[in-house]
């Protein structure tokens, strides 16, 4: 059924946390999330010329970066990977012909049967956030899985049950849980840090949330004073090195 | 948006098929057709051949055709699957109107009701297909008032143009038709110059910082995810240069527009009426085909902003 569930409190509302803090943009999780789905759910996922010059293929998650400049901020780099946000309003889904997409009662996760999906791109022209992408050798569409086949997979050991970008980001910048349940670790994270949904002006209200960049806890120097109080704390050795090696 | 020539033909094909079974209705019920036998139900079979050979079409965009039946199922939450259905549905009361004619003629009530309500399931197949576009929040040259009415008009347009045609080789009520074909253009031309100076005039949804989430601040993409093309790229990153888009819509207002209206309106005057109609309706059907390609190509989708491009 591509018609919304009707539950208005799904039991669970499972979905992702995003620390823009503290990503540093190195694409682990979106490796991790080919490398783990490439053989899950939505298997086998294309990846065509791996390593020639023109690679294609379908991801799940990936990673931009972006120069924020702010008030309060100053000037700094902010990492945003981009996957699926399991939205609580995903017109992704409502325009689906066939059923293919759907949303889980249960769980909230959005989902689509390739078994039964034609292909005809619909869902992905409904996604603002780019989610979706069409796999050109089976002929449908794929999407992220919020990785159902580790969460509820009872062969992996418990702490393992998690997302593959959450179980592999090595700043912990990924959590994962249910937002439904206030005590959860990403509920308290997003009361705690605060939030904004992506293109909330769309109304998809998006599951996942990023946590917004912080003001740095240490004072930064600017690029001037940086270099001049590197040159000085420099040891004499160092000095000599760099005038030898400049040479 | 990039332009599939199947969704193109697609939409101009079935605005022909649907537009001219729509004025069948109308036509049979003031009794402006011919009344022999064949004239009904060759048009109407024409029609729905014109109607077939663009959801046909429309199948070759599919990733998996030979599952295209499932697209029925979820008319409850889907203008596509509505679309499908409606399509469906048009073809029983046009086959009824067909046979009614062959067999009791033009002029029976019978005939007439079928007609009307071939005209009112082919109307109502086109909205479902402008609904589609409509409907998809993320693409704002689409999600906004101009679509439905827009769709709707092209295909009234196209549809009036083919029978004006048929009625030219069939000693029909041509100049009416033609008449009605020169008033409809022009409604359509100063249609399509309220979409162009409003979709121009639109200010984006969504800025790169919102996309992000970030109330403020200024935001500069640095390093993309990937440096080759995506599937997001080519679906939804298509850009046309300004200079095509300039002269393409230039295009469209001469060859589905200006053409049509001149020949239709020389033909309403009774100027080499089967000539001057085909003519036009062969115009309107290039002319038309290029502003969807426009339609499309002129249409940005708010996940681009994510790789810097404008939406
Ligand atoms: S992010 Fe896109 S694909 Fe995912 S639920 Fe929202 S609209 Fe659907
Ligand atoms: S591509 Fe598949 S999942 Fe997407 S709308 Fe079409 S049938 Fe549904
Ligand atoms: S939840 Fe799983 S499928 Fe989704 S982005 Fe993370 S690793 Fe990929």
């Amino acid at each position: 059924m591509t018609s919304l569930p009707h539950t208005r409190t799904p039991k669970k509302k499972l979905g992702l946390v995003i620390d823009l803090d503290t990503c540093v943009g190195c694409h682990a999780c979106a490796v991790n999330c080919k490398e783990w789905n490439a053989g899950g759910f939505h298997a086998p996922l294309p990846d065509h010329d791996p390593y020639g010059g023109t690679p294609d293929g379908v991801w799940f998650n990936r990673v931009h970066s972006y120069e924020l400049e702010s008030k309060d901020l100053g000037c700094r780099t902010v990492n945003f990977p981009r996957s699926c946000l399991h939205c609580d309003n995903p017109a992704c889904v409502t325009v689906c012909p066939t059923g293919a997409s759907y949303k889980r009662a249960d769980d909230g996760i959005v989902l689509i049967n390739t078994d039964i999906c034609i292909g005809c791109k619909l869902c992905s022209w409904a996604c603002p956030y780019g989610a979706r992408e069409f796999d050109e050798d089976a002929g449908v569409m794929k999407k992220c899985t919020l990785c159902i086949d580790r969460i509820y997979n009872e062969a992996l050991p418990e702490e393992d049950r998690v997302p593959a970008c959450v179980a592999t980001c090595p700043s912990h910048a990924r959590h994962f849980g249910d937002f439904n349940d206030p005590e959860s670790q990403v509920s308290v994270l997003v009361s705690e840090r605060g939030s904004m949904d992506l293109m909330e002006e769309l109304g998809y209200r998006p599951v996942n949330k990023y946590l917004p960049p912080q003001r740095a806890r240490i004072e930064i120097n600017s690029f001037e004073t940086t270099e001049s109080t590197a040159e000085g704390a420099c040891s004499p050795l160092l000095k000599l090195l760099d005038r030898l090696l400049s040479r | 948006m990039r332009p599939a020539s199947s969704v193109l033909l697609l939409t101009t094909l079935t605005g022909f098929g649907y537009g001219l079974l729509a004025w069948m209705g109308v036509f049979d019920m003031l009794g402006w057709l011919p009344d022999t036998r064949s004239f009904g139900p060759v048009v109407i079979l024409t029609a729905l051949g014109f109607a077939s050979a663009g959801l046909v079409a429309s199948t070759m965009h599919l990733g998996r055709p030979e599952r295209a039946w499932r697209a029925f199922s979820q008319w409850r939450s889907s203008w596509l699957a509505r679309e499908g259905l409606a399509a469906a549905a048009t073809n029983l009361p046009a086959l009824g109107f067909a046979i009614s004619w062959w067999i009791s003629g033009p002029d029976i009530p019978l005939t007439v009701a079928l007609g009307l309500c071939t005209g009112v399931m082919a109307l109502l197949t086109i909205g479902c297909t402008a609904m589609i576009y409509a409907s998809l929040k993320p693409i704002r040259q689409w999600h906004n008032a101009h679509t439905l009415p827009g769709y709707l008009i092209y295909g009234a347009f196209s549809g009036i143009l083919l029978l004006t045609l048929i009625l030219g080789f069939s000693h029909g009520a041509v100049r009416l038709a033609a008449g009605i074909g020169t008033v409809l253009g022009i409604i359509g031309l100063i249609a399509k110059r309220a979409y162009w100076s409003y979709i121009d005039s639109q200010t984006p949804m969504v800025t790169l910082a919102s996309a992000l989430g970030f109330s403020s601040g200024l935001v500069r993409p640095l390093d993309l995810p990937h440096f080759t093309e995506n599937f997001i790229l080519r679906e939804m990153g298509f850009r046309i240069a300004r200079r095509h888009q300039r002269k393409l819509r230039r295009l469209v207002i001469l060859v589905a527009f200006a053409i049509p209206i001149a020949c239709a309106s020389l033909a309403a005057l009774g100027v080499m009426p089967e000539i001057l109609s085909a003519f036009a309706a062969m115009s309107a059907g290039m002319g038309l085909f290029i502003e969807r390609w426009l339609f499309f190509a002129e249409a940005t989708h708010v996940a681009a902003v994510y790789y810097g491009r404008a939406a």
